[in-house]
């Protein structure tokens, strides 16, 4: 039976890991390289790697730093934050990145997940979307690290990408995002119904019981957090064996 | 002992050459006949699209050169998949090296099936210290029915070929380079095959 997946995301800038909430307060939470190996030691099912600042400068730092966590993990590998090209993608996969993921230039440009997904297959493209719950029971998409709001209906610009070919969704909801409080569960389920790729839930992560109601009742695929990880709040072998001991399927 | 992992334009091949990298394993990269009929063992990895990839082995005759090797070889995912006769995917006529067809998930689940899943009733030696029912990161949207060749099945809404093996070829729909220790030690085992 295909397990659901706990995944670690460590949000990089200038090659630390930061406690990213709301791009403020910046917290180190550590060296990348060495909360990997202790995530993958941890059964992790993947781990995501967000490079927060994205800019130009920081792009080789955050190559070498992708190729060298790359070589000490045995499990899937997601890189993204300022992906904007087939040449961005390139460099990364060259790295050891297995799956890239694209947020605010697929909005711009949807025509990039098309390209992307042609180029490299859909397996390959996670789209991200940081969304909001701006009016109630309506969510929109939000750019550059949820810092630029649109007026883009959240349920059918995943729908459009998905038609283009992103093969995975990976969604944030700024509302619960370091709260703790809880993932979007309502959300997450509304999303999960309406694609047929696997979506992966992040923000809101506060306790195991919040894992259990993402998967059990939003119907994710896979669930996402970065500090209470890091911090470990909850360590990834007690959160598989709870969910487990809750019937939902996890690779123990 | 010589490894070659096939280059071809199927997706990214960079995670099994860092696989073998952290086994200490050397290896060389080549989509040249001579240099592939020359390994001790072959590796054929692939991610992406049956039509598309083996058009390229065509224009390179690396369809024949695969077809005529008699050292051990492992096709991984797609490169499982090409070495069966025929896939849905595209219409595709395959290397047809394992007698047996690629369909398409056809099924309420999601597809492409993405994540880790079971290895079960295992029957081989590529199996070796491997337990029943351990998981293994698959990410793939066709897949290979049970049939004589399968020496080891998992289950999405169907059961179906989680490996399987002719003569001296395995094909392992699964991504052993992506499958942790799980993964680590199929690898180890089809590099001691001679």
């Amino acid at each position: 039976m295909l397990a659901k997946r706990v995944i670690p995301c460590l949000d990089i800038k200038d090659g630390r890991t930061v406690k990213g909430t709301n791009f403020v307060n910046l917290q180190d939470a550590g060296n990348p390289v060495e909360l990997a190996i202790r995530y993958v030691h941890e059964q992790a099912d993947e781990l995501v790697f967000l490079d927060i600042t994205a800019t130009h400068e920081n792009r080789s730092t955050l190559y070498q730093l992708v190729h060298e966590v790359a070589s000490c993990v045995n499990i899937p590998f997601t890189v993204g934050g300022g992906v904007r090209s087939i040449d961005d993608v390139n460099m990364l996969l060259k790295q050891g990145a297995d799956k890239i993921s694209i947020n605010s230039a697929a909005v711009r440009n949807p025509t990039l997940i098309t390209t992307l997904a042609k180029e490299f297959g859909s397996q390959c493209i996670v789209l991200a979307v940081d969304v909001k719950e701006a009016i109630p029971g309506n969510w929109f998409v939000y750019l550059n690290g949820g810092r630029i709001a649109t007026e883009i209906d959240a349920i059918s610009w995943i729908q459009e990408a998905v038609d283009r070919g992103a093969g995975e969704i990976l969604l944030t909801s700024m509302d619960h995002d370091g709260t703790k409080n809880g993932f979007a569960i309502e959300l997450t389920r509304k999303i999960s119904e309406s694609v047929t790729v696997p979506v992966i839930a992040s923000g809101g992560a506060g306790n195991m019981k919040h894992f259990e109601e993402v998967f059990k009742i939003g119907k994710a695929d896979a669930a996402l957090a970065a500090s209470v990880f890091h911090f470990q709040e909850i360590t990834i072998p007690e959160l598989k064996h709870y969910l487990s001991k809750h019937q939902i399927p996890v690779r123990i | 002992m010589k490894t070659v992992i096939i280059q071809y334009n199927a997706g990214n091949i960079t995670s099994v050459k860092i696989a073998l990298e952290r086994l200490g394993v050397s290896y060389t990269l080549s989509n040249e006949a001579e240099i592939i009929q020359q390994a001790d063992r072959v590796i054929f990895p692939g991610v992406g699209e049956a039509s598309s990839a083996m058009k390229y082995l065509q224009e390179r005759n690396l369809d024949l050169v695969i077809r005529s090797l008699k050292q051990p070889v492992l096709g991984i995912c797609l490169g499982m998949q090409l070495l069966c006769r025929y896939s849905e995917e595209g219409n595709t006529q395959c290397l047809g090296i394992i007698p047996t067809d690629v369909k398409k998930f056809n099924n309420q689940l999601k597809v492409p099936q993405i994540g880790w899943n079971t290895i079960n009733t295992l029957n081989d030696s590529i199996f070796n210290n491997i337990p029943e029912n351990a998981f293994v990161y698959y990410v793939h949207g066709y897949y290979v029915q049970k049939n004589d060749y399968t020496i080891a099945t998992t289950t999405y809404g169907l059961d179906y070929s989680a490996a399987i093996r002719k003569e001296k070829f395995w094909g392992v729909q699964f991504h052993p380079e992506k499958s942790a220790q799980i993964g680590e030690q199929i690898l180890k085992n089809f590099l001691s095959f001679s």
